[in-house]
């Protein structure tokens, strides 16, 4: 296993955001965390980043206990992650902010680095372009193509398609997903696109109420009534039709 | 000494310490209190010569930025956690405690402080009456290697860090780097420049005092780094020139209002040109 979580517990004041997650996640799958807002898939990725410090619980990344550590020497294990907002250097181009992210990792010739990854995420039309000034699609793509930079072992995506145009949103998972693929990295990608989740994910952890409601394989979860009730809102759709 | 000759001295010297908070505004920080380490590299610079007998003009150029990096060691420690308004009160009540320290103690001469003189310059007898010149052309050479030098560094992959810090440190944590440690490096860096410029700026004066510190100076040096902007290395000596040259007119031919004149400069930078100077001189390149 890549990762474990034991007994995860996390709360907002009289909000909680996750009560005893335990999972467990194999080398080289890829995972979709699915749930209604607030249900606690943000909170989880946070969690195992550094981000949020959980109250209690464990959480196990390659071997190590996570928590406690800081973001980057978490990153420096080989675990990293996009946003739900892209976090992008703003005012620089998008050659800059993939130099600055080759740099950071210790790419012997960053430059040439840097180029590499412009074609291997379709970025190389856009390179002098501020990333302040990009269309959403884009902006995920850099912000994805930024966290795979350190060469992760296992990679968090925090809805990587949430704010892109229909017609984009394939064309911007299979170009991450081939990215990822081609790295041999673990991918975690919370979605609410259930056609996304569908199509790239090997296997679904449902969650509500910041608990895990269903885990297994997308069709089982999917399927599964508390899933169609609390996170696709079937039911609720029925009722009120 | 000519008068422009000392004007174009006080510009160097006041443009490297400026330099130095273009790095710091190139990190997204501001400070207000940079008025601590030209205080301390002119102080340094002084007393080498004044209590310890040290006459040397290199050796005191030298002790200002050494003596200003020492102390942004260990004070950036601190500093380098805080951002925005705390990063710029704090620096400013540092230097206003040496500001303090340095009214009340009579040994330094306290309001008044005190005259330096410099015999020889690495080992080089200077010529009498002509010390200052020998000391605006030293300065001339050694702010030209200086600003080369941070031009190469705001363009290394270690510079870049600091507009990337500057836009989204949370990025830059999570691909795995220290902004902390940058910041920290960055603080030394322009308290060193900072010190270079006051030994320069006493070297180039004959004379120490505590207004060196005080708020209204480090004030003078945001005002002279907005006046120029952060766009280039060379931005903070063109303002400082033209910060020097328009006081001393103002001064000279409306002294009651200087600061008033001063302060209409900065309205019309603000509102006409927010990218300080340097935007006519890139306009003028395009």
């Amino acid at each position: 296993m890549i990762l474990e979580t034991q007994t995860l517990q996390k709360r907002f004041g009289a909000v909680t955001a996750a009560a005893d997650i335990n999972l467990a996640f194999e080398r080289e799958a890829v995972v979709s965390l699915i749930g209604a807002n607030g249900a606690g898939k943000t909170t989880f990725l946070n969690m195992v980043t550094g981000y949020l410090r959980p109250d209690s619980g464990r959480i196990r990344f390659d071997g190590q206990d996570l928590v406690g550590r800081a973001p980057r020497e978490i990153t420096a294990l080989g675990l990293s992650r996009s946003f739900q907002i892209p976090q992008l250097f703003q005012s620089l181009s998008v050659r800059e902010n993939l130099l600055v992210a080759e740099a950071i990792a210790g790419a012997e010739r960053v430059e040439e680095a840097t180029d590499a990854l412009l074609d291997r995420f379709a970025l190389r039309d856009y390179a002098s372009r501020a990333a302040g000034l990009l269309p959403e699609g884009v902006r995920k793509l850099l912000d994805v193509a930024m966290a795979l930079v350190a060469r992760p072992k296992l990679l968090l995506l925090d809805e990587p398609t949430s704010g892109v145009a229909a017609d984009e949103k394939f064309g911007i998972m299979d170009l991450v997903m081939a990215a990822a693929r081609g790295q041999g990295v673990t991918v975690l990608f919370v979605e609410h696109d259930m056609e996304i989740v569908s199509r790239y994910a090997g296997r679904v952890v449902a969650f509500y109420d910041g608990r895990v409601i269903a885990d297994g394989a997308p069709a089982q979860v999917l399927e599964a009534e508390e899933v169609r009730r609390y996170v696709i809102g079937e039911r609720a759709a029925h009722a009120a039709a | 000494m000519s008068a422009l000759e000392f004007i174009l001295a006080l510009a160097l010297a006041k443009g490297l310490v400026v330099l130095g908070l273009l790095l710091l505004m190139r990190t997204g920080l501001v400070s207000f209190g940079q008025g601590l380490y030209f205080g301390l590299g002119a102080y340094s610079a002084a007393l080498l010569a004044h209590r310890a007998g040290i006459g040397d003009g290199a050796l005191m150029i030298l002790a200002g930025p050494a003596c200003a990096a020492a102390v942004a060691a260990v004070l950036g420690l601190l500093l380098a956690r805080y951002r925005e308004i705390f990063f710029a009160m704090l620096s400013l009540a540092f230097s206003m405690i040496l500001y303090g320290m340095l009214v009340k103690s009579a040994a330094l001469g306290s309001t008044d402080g005190f005259n330096l003189h410099a015999k020889t310059f690495a080992g080089i007898a200077l010529p009498a009456g002509g010390e200052r010149r020998v000391f605006f052309a030293v300065s001339v050479v050694i702010v030209a290697i200086v600003t080369w030098a941070l031009h190469r560094y705001l363009a290394s992959h270690w510079g870049r860090r600091s507009a990337a810090i500057r836009d989204n440190e949370l990025r830059v944590e999570y691909l795995g780097a220290s902004v902390y440690r940058v910041v920290y490096v960055n603080y030394v860096i322009a308290a060193a420049l900072a010190g270079l410029g006051g030994a320069f700026a006493a070297l180039a004066v004959g004379h120490v005092d505590p207004e060196t510190t005080y708020w209204t100076t480090s004030g003078e040096f945001v005002f002279i780094a907005i006046l120029g902007g952060t766009g280039n290395v060379l931005a903070p000596f063109l303002s400082a020139a033209l910060f020097e040259a328009l006081r001393t007119v103002a001064n000279q031919y409306a002294p009651n209002v200087w600061q008033m004149t001063l302060g209409v400069a900065m309205l019309a930078i603000i509102m006409f040109l927010p990218g300080g100077l340097w935007t006519l001189v890139r306009r003028k390149a395009a």
